[in-house]
């Protein structure tokens, strides 16, 4: 039961881009084709939930037994980097056609604040590492939701006659912003 | 006369997030209020000014392969120092500003800096382009933050001068991309009629 309330607060309610503004550049960077969007997010879950087991297990192992947590920024971040860039490489030697889909979203997600911030909240939070995961995975989970709504209405938006000075992020921003609203009617459910 | 383009580019042309667009997580969470979004901003700058000024310094000693990692232990070095500090002389922005703190080594604006600017030219230069920057990154913010707490509660830094209540969405998180997307579109209006 407790994970199903962590699985839906992290979905619906307290959504990682549209209540908690993490990784708002892919969302308005990838957000043109709803194809890229499903290969951004599939990417973003992937790192995520490797990336939550590899700090989670740092700081309980390393960081919190030697008195360092303070240096929990930069070892997090090194981690991070370091990770996705092996995921590429390993991804790129084992299963080409899946290199080739998620390739060229890989470099990006290191930049990509969800991870560092789903990270560091999930040891603010203190959750064990099962928790941790399932946190994790459905935050990613979250963004990819959000990221392919938003997405599908671009497409539409494409068609439609918007004034000059709108075009391009300010009415993707603004459809966020309605998108935001409509996201705020799931809060209370948990 | 250089320095001086140098030190205003930050502020319109280049501005890092009305034009860029770049920085937007931090831009979009810390400005409910217009003390929030100065307090993050002036965090920032720090930051960027202290990696622009060490970027540039180092820049002939890091390889040229691994300077991404450099640079980012670099940024993330001085986000250390800015979470210590805030923790110790200013709990309660601390507190309020919470995850963004540690996520400032993230925002996009001090790396692009560092690999656009500083890695290429001198220190002063640099010194003075990460002033330029950070200051356009905080006066957007401040702005973002100010118009955001007069729109939803009537007032501007806790001083309240439209009696009654506002309108509440503009402090919760829809508000946030509402007023960014209309702020970058007057931007883009006045641009397009200049030119």
């Amino acid at each position: 039961m407790e994970y199903i309330l962590i699985i839906i607060s992290a979905v619906f309610v307290n959504n990682v881009v549209l209540a908690q503004f993490l990784g708002i550049c892919p969302f308005l960077g990838v957000s043109n084709k709803i194809s890229t969007a499903i290969g951004m997010s599939v990417a973003v879950t992937f790192v995520i939930t490797l990336a939550i087991i590899a700090t989670y297990l740092i700081q309980i192992y390393i960081l919190n037994p030697l008195g360092i947590s303070f240096m929990q920024t930069i070892t997090f971040i090194l981690v991070i980097a370091s990770l996705v860039q092996m995921v590429e490489i390993i991804l790129k030697k084992v299963s080409k056609p899946l290199y080739q889909a998620l390739g060229i979203f890989l470099p990006l997600i290191t930049t990509n604040c969800a991870v560092l911030g789903v990270a560091i909240l999930v040891i603010k939070k203190n959750y064990n590492l099962l928790e941790g995961v399932i946190y994790g995975a459905s935050t990613a989970i979250g963004f990819g939701l959000a990221l392919v709504i938003l997405a599908g209405i671009r497409e539409q938006l494409e068609l439609a006659d918007i004034p000059e000075g709108m075009k391009g992020v300010p009415v993707s921003l603004i459809t966020a912003g309605i998108l935001a609203i409509a996201f705020m009617g799931f809060t209370g459910l948990v | 006369m250089n320095q001086l383009k140098n030190f205003t580019k930050g502020f319109i042309k280049e501005n890092p997030i009305l034009v860029l667009v770049l920085g937007t997580c931090p831009t979009l969470a810390t400005t409910s209020s217009a003390i929030n979004g100065l307090g993050m901003g002036i965090a920032t700058t720090f930051v960027l000014i202290g990696s622009n000024v060490f970027v540039s310094l180092l820049s002939s000693l890091i390889p040229d392969k691994v300077r991404i990692p450099a640079f980012i232990v670099i940024i993330a070095s001085f986000v250390t120092i800015v979470d210590l500090l805030m923790q110790a002389y200013v709990p309660s922005l601390y507190e309020t500003l919470g995850i963004f703190i540690p996520l400032i080594v993230v925002n996009c604006i001090i790396l692009g800096r560092a690999e656009a600017f500083a890695s290429k030219n001198n220190v002063f230069s640099s010194l003075i382009d990460a002033c330029g920057m950070g200051l356009g990154f905080t006066a957007a913010l401040g702005l973002l933050g100010a118009f955001r707490e007069l729109v939803g509660s009537g007032s501007i830094f806790g001083w309240k001068f439209i009696s009654g209540d506002g309108i509440l969405v503009f402090i919760l998180a829809p508000g946030a991309f509402l007023a960014l997307g209309y702020l970058i579109a007057l931007v883009n209006r006045i641009k397009n009629h200049n030119s």
